[in-house]
């Protein structure tokens, strides 16, 4: 509450609770959004730390990759990896509502502009996965 | 048969009486042509004239009846008891701002904000009257026109959490309309505007939650507007940089 001032009306100050981001279906999926952001950091210094070990040598390397073969390290992975996924979507769908595309007087609608994005990031997994078989095999 | 009612508990707060909100409930009969507005008004009519709230055009246009209907921010004047009934209706007064009585917000805030971001057209050198209207082609038009619907109704500032949470963000409304005005061919006020909007507290503070632009009822997408301003600050900046000496 603030404080009584002869000029001005006394007025009810809200506080918002910690919880807020609980209240609201958006506000929690916009809090998963963030958080999955540390995910993928510690991923990427797992990543470059796996690099490191490929640069001090095979056995260096293969003892690394036993120590990701743990239960905890696979599931860690896992999680990442479907909030990577859900970032990107959300990703996507943010760059549509930013880049304005005009045709004549007319903006490209942002639906195209996602679409757009989706199936480029489609395409290139798709490439991707297959030059992973292809070097797999 | 008995005329069906539909159950509003609307929030109360009387400041010369009460040290915090409280809710009290009220029975108003279901007609399906009523918004909630209405609803509001039938109470102050027949049941308790002491109940406060804003309202002015009851058409969408005015900006003054915004309240939280069931926990979101709504024109009352747009929101029909038929989309809740026979469901209870929860009205409270917009969310982020300083309560003053029943439903009605302090908007003080609001409008110190507003005039920072000088919603207006500025030009170097106003040209004389008989020379005429500054002219803009259709295409000039659409660069800004949709934020310029803003009915500066605050439904944005009480969806935001970061206004919620940091008080100093400039918020929504204003950037959208800041945008607008920047976007306007017929506008030179693009430096003035730069060090409220370009700073932390303006479009920087945005984290890209998006709800102002669900629950703006023009459709101004304001969440849009401040990303597209956060591109547009960055390639000055970039500009600025590389070509220090050039015309930026």
């Amino acid at each position: 509450m603030t404080a009584a001032r002869p000029d001005r009306p006394k007025v009810f100050q809200p506080k918002m609770p910690a919880t807020w981001w609980l209240k609201h279906p958006k506000y929690f999926l916009f809090m998963m959004r963030e958080l999955s952001s540390v995910f993928i950091a510690i991923f990427l210094v797992v990543f470059l730390i796996q690099i490191a070990q490929l640069l001090r040598g095979p056995a260096a390397y293969s003892a690394f990759v036993q120590k990701l073969r743990a239960p905890g390290w696979i599931i860690f992975h896992i999680v990442a990896f479907l909030f990577a996924l859900y970032h990107s979507v959300t990703w996507f769908e943010a760059a549509a509502k930013i880049v304005v595309i005009r045709r004549g007087e007319h903006r490209v609608p942002p639906q195209a502009v996602a679409g757009a994005g989706f199936s480029a990031w489609g395409v290139l997994s798709l490439v991707i996965l297959v030059l992973v078989l292809l070097l797999w095999s | 048969m008995s005329e069906p009612t539909v159950t509003l508990h609307v929030t109360r707060y009387h400041p010369e009486h009460d040290n915090a909100p409280r809710r009290q409930s009220y029975s108003v009969p279901y007609r399906q042509d009523w918004v909630v507005l209405d609803a509001l008004n039938y109470i102050k009519d027949q049941i308790d004239g002491t109940l406060t709230f804003r309202w002015s055009c009851r058409m969408g246009v005015c900006g003054s009846c915004g309240m939280m209907v069931n926990g979101v921010p709504r024109l009352t004047c747009a929101a029909f008891l038929r989309d809740y009934y026979p469901h209870e209706i929860r009205v409270e007064p917009l969310t982020n701002f300083p309560i003053m009585r029943d439903l009605v917000i302090d908007m003080s805030d609001f409008m110190e904000k507003l005039r920072s971001v000088k919603p207006w057209i500025i030009r170097d050198e106003e040209k004389p009257l008989e020379a005429g209207e500054y002219l803009q082609t259709p295409a000039e038009l659409e660069q800004y026109k949709q934020f310029s619907m803003c009915i500066n109704c605050m439904l944005c500032y009480a969806a935001c959490p970061v206004y919620g949470l940091e008080p100093e963000f400039v918020g929504p409304a204003a950037i959208a309309l800041a945008q607008r005005y920047n976007l306007d061919s017929r506008d030179q006020g693009h430096k003035q505007r730069g060090p409220v909007i370009a700073s932390h507290e303006g479009i920087w503070d945005c984290t890209f939650i998006g709800e102002c632009s669900e629950v703006c009822p023009k459709d101004v997408d304001p969440a849009g507007a401040i990303q597209q301003a956060k591109v547009a600050t960055t390639n000055e900046w970039f500009k600025s940089l590389l070509l220090p000496w050039g015309k930026r």
